[in-house]
């Protein structure tokens, strides 16, 4: 592993996920969408951001994780896949993360279903655990 | 290399590619005008333009190559050599292999290792004139320049020209030299607007090159024209796009406005985009004639090595095409050029025998009309031969001897486009492999075009494709269902049709659950947008008023139930990712004047979600069978019946052996089966309102409660194979005579359609498959029927 990666940080259903920096074009508020019928339940819909198109995947549903309340509206992550500009839909932004490799460590085994693809690996962070979530497999998920 | 050199030798082969492509159709024409001296020094000044850059670039093996046929032409220029097929073929396998040297220097820089003795040796066998000889296939050093070359005997001094100004211009030098002279004068007379220069350009230049007017147009064309990357011209068009949707936003925004003055900004802003849209638009249109300038050669090579004569026409060349859409066109014209030389015109010696000209003629038109560009395919051949494409059609499957014995001459001609067709009696390497014109067709139909097809048998055949003009932009008609927006295509819409609740109730019937509406005599079936995307239909805006959307696809007809018709807005169509490949019901997404994005619907793709139209071959035939009884039929005698008290049904009397009633008590029991005894054989009994009530088409069995209390049943006998069968029915109702405009557009097991009879829309009954899926169990009885 590359040393001292840094992470864009958010949380979802409780669980602290990271992205790394590079791979994040933009944080954003709640966007008005669309919804397209018939697509996979993980796709929340579509914004307009500045005009591009872009598919906004919920990710409490990607990592069959509960339902988002009514009451809470959800941030978008825009990063950057190989499937084009995708708006990642969490809970609630953290801070930017730096990590020290050594505290890395790959997903433990006995973790299961979809969160077990999406999870490249943890770092044990001072207090909490920073999962490391593989972009291109999240949006993979649809 | 340095960036330099780089950027001269991509313009030497852009260049020289292009001098090759026109190399290549006058190499054809001179074929026809064996003696025009302005072909053969046009062709003559490609081939040593090309030969003395490729010595300035270090080129070797590409100037060797090019300085044999140099000097074959040369000869041919000056009558030591005359022209004959031999010398065409040779030369353009020249132009082949120069092509390919240039590819090879494209990709790795260098023009290749590989040899080309055998054409140096045909060209330099060609060049049997005297005096010639010290010229001949001699390799040359690298770094020759055009002065150095062996030609004396020229015409114009070409050794005059530096290298660099070969390499700028891409026009026959003569030519641009009378046009700089021209211009010199010009000039000097007066000093006039742009745009008058340019007008007295072409004057002046026609004055002093009055035979080559086409080819001083196309020197005209280079001066003022500019090479620009595509792939600005596509950002162009996306920036444009934007701003065609902020323009919408903010012309929404104005409406509640009342500011004079930001009302006529905004209008000002309007009119410069839809100008900009235009002006943008018209930078990526492309005459027609890039891709038919390829098709004299094609058409040569087929026809040569199929042993015929072909004359090429063409008109309208100048015809503008969006370029992706010429993109798309390329390749299936190319193959429906082929495809009339191959299968189309005949050889000459049949020809003479039909008498006809032993040139055979195809016709190349392209014209605007109605904001769609018309391409036609004309060829003077033999035309379709309707028994063989019948028998074909049955051969591979794809009809039934029956349904070809009704098909007219139009469905038989569109069994062309079916795949996994070919008529060609014997495969040839040029086509008749079985795949093509229904590739043809898909391709064209992607692009949202259509092909339609004419022939008469002996006289020739045409082909018309219709094509829109782009696909960045197009009309829209939005609409909101279960409280979101889509936007439909204005192409495949056809018209719209507004019931107020009364009418709504009297007039959507229904089949079994499936709602149809007669439009104007004909059954709409109808399909509702919430329930298809299975949206919810928001509660309080349904007043019983019923919105129908009439849609084409495919040559079918059907009413969309939408919420809510808004209106009808330009949009940017922008592709949905790779996250929605296999969502078939949208064709893209747009961004609405509010800013929020909007579901394009795929008309296509809904009709076949909701079974309007179904797979291509079933489609075919289902399409050729209703049409043909649209327009066929006589009247028909049929029996009505009632199977329950919900459905009316019907059945042509020819098909009815006879009517019976038996008591109940007659009915038996055989290994499960009802039967009756008749006619001193055993009847099987089949309850029409159980097997068409189960989708999977049961018998009735002895388990089955009794559904008819009464003391008869009544039953219509079928017969065939000397063996009946009984259908049960719940009450016969009558003959009537009538004429049947059967609609397809609901098809169940079971039943054939539905038609309009006696103003009430009665289901047609499919005997035959009733009985066959029946009875599969039956066997031993009755083997003569059963499948």
């Amino acid at each position: 592993m590359p040393d001292d990666r840094q992470f864009c940080t958010f949380l979802v259903d409780g669980l602290y996920f990271g992205i790394e920096v590079f791979q994040v074009q933009e944080v954003i508020r709640f966007q008005e969408m669309t919804r397209v019928p018939l697509a996979s339940p993980v796709i929340k819909g579509l914004i307009n951001l500045r005009g591009q198109i872009v598919t906004a995947i919920d990710l409490r549903r990607g990592l069959e994780l509960a339902e988002r309340p009514e009451s809470s509206l959800p941030m978008n992550v825009v990063v950057r896949t190989g499937d084009g500009v995708v708006s990642l839909l969490v809970d609630e932004i953290g801070e930017v993360a730096s990590t020290d490799p050594a505290t890395f460590e790959p997903p433990p085994e006995t973790l299961r279903g979809t969160a077990r693809t999406l999870i490249d690996g943890v770092y044990k962070l001072k207090g909490r655990l920073l999962l490391v979530l593989n972009t291109d497999k999240a949006v993979n998920v649809c | 290399m340095g960036e330099d050199d780089e950027s001269i030798v991509r313009e030497f082969l852009v260049e020289s590619l292009e001098n090759l492509d026109q190399l290549d159709r006058d190499l054809v024409e001179l074929e026809t005008h064996s003696t025009n001296s302005e072909i053969i020094n046009r062709i003559f000044r490609i081939v040593h333009t090309l030969k003395g850059t490729c010595g300035f670039l270090s080129f070797g093996k590409l100037e060797s190559v090019s300085h044999v046929g140099e000097n074959l032409l040369d000869n041919v220029r000056c009558g030591r050599v005359s022209v004959t097929p031999d010398i065409i073929s040779a030369l353009l396998s020249l132009s082949d292999v120069l092509r390919s040297l240039l590819l090879t220097v494209e990709q790795t820089g260098s023009d290749g290792e590989e040899n080309y003795n055998t054409l140096i040796t045909l060209l330099t066998s060609l060049n049997k004139a005297p005096g010639s000889a010290a010229a001949m296939g001699v390799s040359q050093t690298p770094g020759v320049t055009a002065t150095d070359s062996p030609i004396v005997n020229l015409q114009h001094p070409i050794e005059e020209e530096s290298p660099a100004e070969i390499l700028g211009e891409e026009a026959p030098v003569d030519e641009l030299e009378a046009v700089f002279r021209a211009e010199r004068a010009k000039y000097q007379a007066e000093q006039q607007s742009v745009a008058k220069v340019s007008e007295q350009k072409e004057k002046s230049v026609a004055a002093v090159t009055p035979p080559a007017t086409e080819d001083a147009k196309k020197s005209e064309l280079t001066e003022t024209a500019l090479r620009v990357d595509v792939h600005l011209l596509d950002k162009l068009m996306n920036l444009v796009g934007e701003l065609v949707l902020a323009r919408n936003q903010i012309l929404q925004f104005t409406k509640n406005q009342s500011d004079a003055e930001l009302i006529s900004t905004s209008q000002r802003l309007n009119l410069i985009t839809s100008e900009l849209q235009e002006g943008v638009m018209r930078t990526r249109m492309q005459p027609i004639a890039n891709v038919w300038n390829k098709l004299p050669r094609i058409v040569r090579d087929v026809a040569h090595s199929c042993g015929k004569q072909v004359a090429l026409e063409m008109q309208g060349k100048e015809t503008e095409l969006d370029k992706t859409i010429i993109e798309a066109i390329k390749d299936p014209l190319t193959h429906i050029i082929r495809n009339s030389v191959d299968h189309g015109i005949e050889t000459p010696e049949k020809r003479l025998a039909s008498g006809k000209a032993e040139e055979g003629r195809l016709f190349l038109r392209a014209f605007h009309e109605g904001g769609q560009v018309n391409i036609e395919i004309i060829d003077d051949g033999g035309g379709v031969h309707l028994d063989r494409v019948k028998a074909k059609g049955i051969e591979r499957g794809l009809i039934t001897a029956e349904q070809a014995a009704r098909m007219t001459e139009r469905e038989i001609l569109n069994l062309i486009f079916l795949p996994g067709f070919s008529t060609a009696a014997k495969i040839t390497n040029v086509s008749g492999r079985g795949v093509g014109m229904d590739v043809v067709k898909t391709n064209i139909e992607k692009i949202g075009g259509t092909v339609d097809l004419q022939s008469k048998l002996g006289e020739g055949t045409t082909l018309r494709i219709r094509i829109p003009l782009t696909l960045a932009i197009i009309p829209a008609l939005v609409i909101t269902s279960g409280g979101d927006r889509f936007a439909i295509p204005q192409v495949s819409l056809l018209e719209l049709v507004r019931l107020e609740p009364e009418q709504a109730r009297k007039g959507i019937e229904s089949i079994r659950g499936t709602p149809v509406y007669r439009l104007r005599g004909n059954l709409l079936p109808l399909v509702h947008l919430n329930k298809l995307l299975r949206t919810e239909i928001p509660a309080g805006i349904n007043d019983g008023t019923v919105n129908i959307v009439v849609l084409q696809a495919d040559e079918r007809q059907f009413g969309l139930v939408v919420d809510e018709i808004n209106d009808t807005e330009e949009i940017v169509v922008k592709p949905l990712g790779k996250l929605f490949k296999g969502l078939t019901t949208f064709a893209g997404a747009t961004i609405m004047g509010d800013g929020r994005v909007a579901l394009i619907l795929d008309v296509m793709g809904l009709a076949q979600r909701s079974n309007v139209v179904s797979d291509n071959k079933d489609r075919a035939v289902h399409e050729t069978e209703s049409k043909n009884k649209d327009t066929g039929s006589s009247k028909q005698a049929m029996l009505l019946f009632r199977v329950s008290d919900t459905r009316r049904m019907a059945v042509p009397l020819s098909q009815v052996a006879r009517l019976e009633e038996f008591p109940h008590s007659a009915i038996e029991y055989s290994g499960g089966q009802q039967v009756v005894q008749y006619r001193s054989q055993i009847m099987p009994l089949i309850s029409l309102s159980e097997v068409l009530a189960d989708p999977r088409l049961r018998l009735v069995d002895s388990a089955q409660p009794e559904k008819q209390a009464g003391d008869t049943i009544q039953v219509i006998v079928y017969t065939s194979n000397e063996s009946s069968i009984g259908l049960v029915v719940d009450r016969i109702m009558g003959v009537v005579e009538e004429r049947l405009v059967v609609q397809r557009n609901i098809v169940r097991p079971g039943v054939l359609g539905s038609a309009v009879i006696e103003k009430t829309v009665t289901e047609l009954l499919d005997v035959e498959s009733v009985i066959r899926t029946a009875l599969s169990g039956y066997t031993e009885s009755t083997p003569a029927l059963a499948a």
